[in-house]
């Protein structure tokens, strides 16, 4: 089928999700015609999250319709090179969105930043620990920035988030009542911390007995109302539950639905596409330049829509799909270490410790909103990793997140799966249980990695994109180690009983951990081992810039939100201030 | 036996399908002296209702072949629809059934019934058109989710899984005045979406709605 050909516009922005419209928004206020394009619908708030229709947990936990709808497309996968990758036929593992605003309309409100040391991960282990330290098939790497280049764009992310929290380091000075392990900001959080809940004080008062400094997690659940610098205005959340994979009723959950979408509305030269599904980005005959984009519209009618500049925004697999269906840039071969194009395709890990009390109860349904008390002291480089064989870490957190009754019963060890006292134990423990969460970081290797599937295919009869990735003794061993301090502090808080959860001998599609998936078109400062440069833009074509989880090298054990948010706000303000007046390749 | 309209509201599935779906989530969650079990709960209605949904067509599923079975690692690969894996699994266990009992599923006694379940569940008896273990992880997700969903899904009825737990239902607009200082459980008669529909519940200027103590027997013994 022919596409038909548009009237050119002068910029392009391919998904609409956290990265996307911050994007777009950016571009908007320039005065470009630009276009922004959503595979997906414009979700109509007031409707779509109308009480008390949110506040179901059997459709946005198992058949929610602002997901990836499988059915047209999804990715294949497969532990290792040696197996045949098959498709994932249900969402399990991630859940990536499929409407304007994306996964961030679901997400569960933990703004926490990067370590410093995250962005130097490789060139500060070499130097505190050597190269052994560093598993061989390793391919961690350096950013191509420092914690530092990207502050003033954190600090402008949480201010349009209207993040809740309390400096740990302001300006290089600890400040009580922080998280003094965290990189220095310019300024205080917008909005206060949330209160410490009982299980907090729990957590709080057991881990000081150890010495470690425990802290309120950011979060983007506002902790009062907030006016953003939009002139936007979010409500207090109420603790309500029904909060991470859910939507919010009170507009308190910062997303791109109330934080820059409606802002869009006001520049006439922005204009929306909705359920148009980008299929490539044309490039001109040298291969050098891209002339615009081709989409597939609702009634399935193909477009090309021209553009000076393209911007990728779309989650991290359609990134690197997106680039591998367009030709751009080298496909990474991982027998022969070539190639960068699907290269430090990473994940994050988890443990848990669960602590059951016959004396306590915490009404567990209460929360939700990135709630929690959390300690920094097994994150990034902040212990001394000699001789534990590993690099990275977790932070541990006792999370207020909103029990809900089908997925959040927890039960003793030993307790059968089903039947009479199945039923006793689950009710008895439901409201006497709490659990450390271990949020932990996944570093990159030569053997995990994105390309495109050669038998399955999409509606449209496209590759679907394959992932090849396994977990490895490095994050094993990492885990294992903070479970065990976990059970310590756990110890100290008393509890009848425990049970605990170390990494799975293999990672699995099935259950969820966390849609956190990241890399494929890695940013660097280095064209042999990035997709893009720090900018965010494509080494190989200039006028494409590549923007999201897809740039990180390997993962922070901090959930990627607030990274990505930062890193669309300064790949925006390098687009604005430098490329538009000299378009060419960034230095 | 008494003839009713609502033993035949069901949109797939069959008389035998029915009492077959009763006697078994009646195992996996049993009456007992803290209430209702998953029959009386309604939860074979539940799963009726999600048969004949575009899930039980897994209708958002990637459903292209080719059909491999692959590692447990790839997660559901079974060509099957759930309408079909209920159809075939409940057939082909009663076959099982009476080959090995003499007896249909039904018919059998609790400990049999449990005996079966668990086989199904170990993958150790060879049904002939699909993994036991595949039939058995569905019905019991299945059987956990209408006990414990909202009852506008037609399970968890008069809210028994919610009371079994102390859950509340839809929240209230004053948990942020509580969470920080209630250590005492918070037992309320909870609220249902269901509830907000039929104006059974009275609601604040906010929409949301105004729980009261719980007042029935066996809510809120957690």
């Amino acid at each position: 089928m022919a596409a038909t050909k548009l009237k050119p516009v002068d910029a392009v922005v391919v998904g609409t999700g956290l990265a996307g419209s911050i994007m777009c928004k950016s571009l908007a206020e320039t005065g470009l015609k630009v276009v922004g394009f959503e595979r997906g619908r414009l979700l109509d708030t007031q409707h779509d999250f109308a009480m008390p229709y949110v506040h179901d947990e059997l459709k946005y936990d198992r058949h929610s319709d602002i997901l990836q709808n499988l059915s047209r497309e999804t990715i294949t996968f497969r532990n290792k090179m040696s197996e045949l990758a098959l498709p994932m036929r249900e969402l399990g593992s991630f859940k990536p969105g499929e409407c304007v605003g994306g996964a961030a309309v679901h997400w569960g409100c933990h703004a926490k930043r990067f370590l410093p040391w995250d962005f130097a991960a490789r060139s500060q282990t070499l130097e505190r620990y050597g190269a052994a330290q560093i598993a061989a098939d390793c391919t961690t790497q350096d950013w191509g920035i420092s914690y530092d280049d990207l502050e003033p764009y954190y600090d402008q992310f949480e201010h349009l988030y209207g993040v809740g929290g309390k400096a740990g380091n302001l300006n290089g000075v600890i400040e009580a009542g922080g998280n003094p392990f965290e990189g220095a900001r310019s300024r205080e959080f917008p909005n206060p911390a949330s209160k410490t809940t009982q299980i907090g004080q729990l957590f709080s008062d057991a881990v000081r007995q150890f010495g470690y400094s425990p802290h309120s997690n950011p979060t983007a659940a506002m902790t009062q109302a907030y006016t953003n610098p939009y002139k936007l205005m979010l409500g207090e959340c109420i603790g309500g539950g029904f909060c991470g994979g859910h939507v919010c009723a009170q507009g308190a959950k910062a997303n791109p639905l109330n934080t820059v979408v409606p802002a869009l509305g006001r520049h006439d030269n922005f204009e929306l596409r909705t359920l148009a599904n980008v299929i490539k980005i044309n490039l001109d005959s040298t291969g050098k330049r891209a002339v615009g984009v081709t989409y597939i519209d609702a009634r399935g009618r193909e477009f090309e829509q021209p553009a000076d500049l393209v911007v990728l925004s779309a989650y991290t697999f359609n990134n690197v799909r997106l680039l591998m269906l367009s030709g751009i840039g080298k496909q990474y071969d991982p027998a022969s270490g070539t190639g960068t194009l699907g290269r430090n395709y990473s994940y994050q890990t988890h443990g848990k410790v669960q602590l059951f009390f016959e004396d306590r109860t915490f009404n567990p349904f209460m929360g939700g909103g990135g709630r929690g008390t959390a300690i920094d002291d097994f994150n990034g480089d902040n212990f001394d990793h000699a001789g534990l064989g590993f690099i990275g870490g977790s932070y541990v957190a006792a999370q207020t997140s909103g029990a809900a009754p089908i997925k959040s019963k927890q039960v003793p060890p030993g307790t059968p799966g089903w039947g009479a006292e199945w039923k006793k134990t689950a009710a008895h423990y439901y409201n006497r249980s709490f659990g450390l969460n271990l949020h932990g970081s996944c570093q990159s290797y030569r053997d995990c990695y994105l390309d495109l599937d050669p038998t399955y295919r999409d509606a449209n009869g496209l590759p679907l994109l394959r992932m090849t990735f396994d977990w490895h003794d490095n994050e094993k061993k990492m885990i294992s180690h903070i479970v065990e301090k976990s059970a310590e502090i756990a110890k100290a808080i008393s509890p009848a009983k425990m049970g605990s959860h170390k990494l799975s001998a293999k990672y699995s599609i099935v259950p969820y951990q966390s849609t956190h998936n990241i890399g494929g078109a890695v940013m660097g400062d280095d064209p042999a081992t990035s997709v893009v440069n720090k900018y965010l833009q494509s080494w190989d074509v200039n006028n494409v810039f590549v923007v999201g989880g897809s740039a990180f090298p390997q993962n922070s054990a901090n959930p990627p939100t607030a990274t990505i948010g930062a890193l669309a706000c300064w790949a925006a303000d390098a687009i604005k201030e430098t490329y538009l007046k000299k378009p060419g390749l960034l230095t | 036996m008494q003839d009713t309209a609502s033993q035949h509201a069901y949109g797939f599935l069959t008389r035998p399908e029915v009492q077959f779906l009763d006697a078994a989530v009646e195992r996996l969650i049993p009456a007992d002296e803290l209430g209702p079990g998953a029959c009386d709960a309604g939860v074979t209605a539940y799963i009726d209702r999600q048969l004949t949904s575009t899930w039980g067509m897994h209708g958002r599923n990637y459903r292209s072949g080719p059909w491999v079975e692959g590692t447990p690692q790839q997660g559901f690969q079974s060509r099957l629809m759930p309408q079909e894996i209920y159809r075939y699994g409940i057939a082909e266990t009663d076959a099982h059934c009476k080959r090995q009992y003499g007896k249909a599923f039904r018919m059998l006694t609790g400990e049999q019934q449990d005996e079966v379940l668990h086989a199904l569940e170990k993958d150790s008896i060879e049904l002939p058109s699909l993994p036991a273990k595949l039939f058995f992880g569905l019905l019991w997700r299945n059987t956990e989710e209408g006990f414990f969903s909202d009852p506008v899904y037609g399970g968890n009825r008069d809210k028994a899984g919610w009371r079994l737990l102390g859950f509340p239902g839809v929240a209230a607009s004053n948990y942020n005045e509580l969470m920080y200082t209630q250590t005492e459980p918070y037992r309320v008669e909870p609220v249902s979406i269901l509830d907000m529909q039929e104006g059974r519940a009275a609601l604040d200027n906010q929409g949301y709605p105004k729980h009261v103590p719980a007042q029935k027997d066996g809510h809120g013994r957690n």
